[in-house]
């Protein structure tokens, strides 16, 4: 059974549609990664799913339960990680962290222990007794994360999480993700990092004007959206139209981005070789995730 | 409707903990104030006054004192507090996330409120004993009243703060609301001398029932008409109670 299925899950606010008819399933254990460029509706989806939004239409199941109907017993099961931050400000670091155990019933030994364990485990125990404002904008985040999973969560809900932080810190969250799949912790992580939806996701849906326009794992994105690997080739503005032509007449799969041309589909390292003589500055390389969401999403800046 | 649930006590808490942080830079608005004025008012401008309906003037405003800062302990929590919250902090949000529904957050800020306003009526009310203010013995009732007269205008003030399109709209909620209330409650003056019409309006506005309990009971005189007043607090407590859950439901999940 699906850990989360949400079906023709529809957001509007006044005339604009942010989340637009989306059905997904995630499965329990998985890393479910949501890519999208700003003002796709990641976070929107995200806020329905954890009871923060009301969805204008379309429903929401956890677990085989109606969200609508048992939204209390749902929300215990989740851990969340917001995108914006909403530490208790009028709070210390330490009691950030009890105060949210005790939202979940957590007996205040217990929240204690977990409390200082989490401040450790994103090493911020040296700041247990700092207020909100005293934090870095790192730290604030990895307080986020250390507040996100004092309930043990069955289910981890990520919206950026590692928006911010240095990479020692990115590396120790990866880690941590990791370790908790392993345990079983069924994930959904909203990025616009590529290389952690390649690194963490099982599966990934990119999401684009509050649809989701391609799903599959990052591999099979790459594979069906632009190939293992691609040809580049740099473009001098007198070179354009012959390179052009040239492909076209190939019958290459090819996109013509801002001063570099890129061949997709293709054996790149053997296109490579047969276009030697052409003296064009060329060079095969390993597609990325990060190639698909271009191809998807295109290159101009939404709204 | 949806109704809340005893999870309520987790946002109670939440605010008692960050009141037990920070009640030192408050104190000035809670104890002080009421104090102030209660001494101000009584000793200095009651020689003025003289004697109002058999009493000198400060055994008149003590009842009249509490029920006021009883009204805007609760009110200030449940309209600047709330908001503050709500659209600032987004503290709403980082709890909507946890086994805590809407409604049992805002039934979380409207018995704080109350809350506050117990705090209150308490301190007014032993600084008055020290002073020897409070002849009747009846007055251990008055934090009662106050509870529920809490009650009221923090949900008065949360269905309030559902509506409020800006923080800077509840400074029209105090002029425009909470400062004509105190004048027409009688709280600070006795109204017998003004025209009908100020009568009128004097027995609709919901500080007046709270002002008449208050005083008979810190006075100890009684009359059938008080019932009348004990159950319009308890109705429009109530009332805005239940309005409150539905307007903050609609304003915070849209
Ligand atoms: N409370 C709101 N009221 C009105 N419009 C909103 C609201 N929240 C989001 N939107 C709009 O909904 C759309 C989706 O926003 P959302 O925050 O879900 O995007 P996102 O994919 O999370 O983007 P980002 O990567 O920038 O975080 C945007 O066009 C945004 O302007
Ligand atoms: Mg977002």
């Amino acid at each position: 059974m699906a850990v989360i299925k949400v079906q023709k899950l529809t957001k509007n606010f006044k005339d604009l549609v942010a989340v637009d008819r989306v059905s997904l399933e995630i499965e329990e254990g998985e890393c479910f990664g949501l890519l999208g460029p700003n003002g796709a509706g990641k976070t929107t989806l995200v806020h329905m799913i954890t009871a923060v939004s009301l969805p204008t239409d379309g429903d929401i199941w956890v677990l085989g339960k109606d969200l609508r109907k048992y939204p209390r017993r749902i929300k215990a099961m989740f851990g969340v990680v917001p995108q914006i931050d909403n530490l208790d400000a009028e709070l210390t670091v330490l009691q950030n962290l009890t105060t949210f155990a005790r939202y979940f019933d957590i007996a205040k030994d217990e929240a204690r222990r977990r409390s200082m364990a989490a401040l450790n485990l994103f090493r911020l125990e040296g700041k247990s007794g700092s207020r909100i404002k005293e934090l870095s904008g790192g730290m604030k985040r990895r307080l986020l994360l250390a507040r996100g999973l004092i309930n043990n969560p069955r289910v981890l809900i990520l919206d950026e999480p590692t928006i911010g932080l240095d990479p020692q810190s990115k590396y120790l969250v990866w880690q941590k993700l990791r370790e908790l799949k392993g345990q079983g912790v069924t994930q959904l992580l909203c990025t616009q990092n590529m290389d952690e939806a390649a690194v963490l996701c099982d599966r990934v849906a990119i999401m684009h004007r509050g649809r989701v326009l391609a799903l599959d794992s990052p591999k099979g994105l790459v594979e069906r959206y632009v190939g293992p690997k691609l040809l580049e080739i740099e473009v001098g503005a007198d070179q354009r139209d012959s390179i052009n032509q040239e492909l076209q007449s190939r019958g290459l799969d090819f996109e013509d981005a801002a001063g570099t041309i890129q061949v997709f589909h293709c054996d790149a390292d053997r296109l490579a070789q047969e276009l030697e003589g052409l003296s064009w500055n060329l060079w095969p390389r390993l597609a990325t995730l990060e190639d698909v969401f271009f191809r998807l999403t295109g290159r101009a800046l939404v709204e | 409707m949806r109704l809340p649930s005893w999870r309520f006590i987790r946002m109670w808490q939440r605010n008692r903990d960050v009141f037990l942080r920070l009640w030192r830079s408050i104190a000035p608005g809670f104890i002080f104030e009421p104090i102030i004025l209660l001494l101000a008012l009584g000793l200095g401008f009651g020689h003025f006054m003289g004697v109002i309906d058999g009493q000198d003037y400060i055994y008149f405003i003590v009842p009249g004192v509490i029920a006021s800062y009883v009204m805007t302990s609760a009110t200030f929590e449940c309209t600047y507090g709330a908001f503050f919250r709500m659209e600032y902090r987004r503290t709403y949000d980082s709890i909507l996330a946890t086994p805590l529904n809407i409604e049992d957050v805002v039934a979380g800020e409207i018995f704080w409120g109350a809350t506050r306003s117990l705090v209150t009526a308490t301190i007014i009310l032993v600084v008055a004993a020290l002073f020897q203010l409070l002849p009747s013995p009846w007055v251990l009732l008055v934090p009662v009243v106050a509870v529920l007269e809490g009650v009221m205008f923090a949900s008065i003030g949360m269905v309030f703060v559902s509506l409020a399109p800006s923080i800077y709209s509840f400074n029209y909620y105090f002029t425009l609301f909470i400062a004509p209330i105190t004048f027409f409650s009688g709280a600070f003056f006795p109204l017998d001398s003004f025209p009908e019409a100020v009568q009128v309006v004097s027995s609709i506005v919901p500080l007046t029932p709270a002002v008449e309990l208050i005083r008979a009971l810190v006075q100890g005189e009684f009359h059938p008409g008080l019932l009348l007043s004990l159950a319009y607090i308890v109705l429009l407590a109530g009332l805005f109670f239940f309005i409150s859950m539905v307007a903050m439901r609609r304003r915070v999940i849209d």
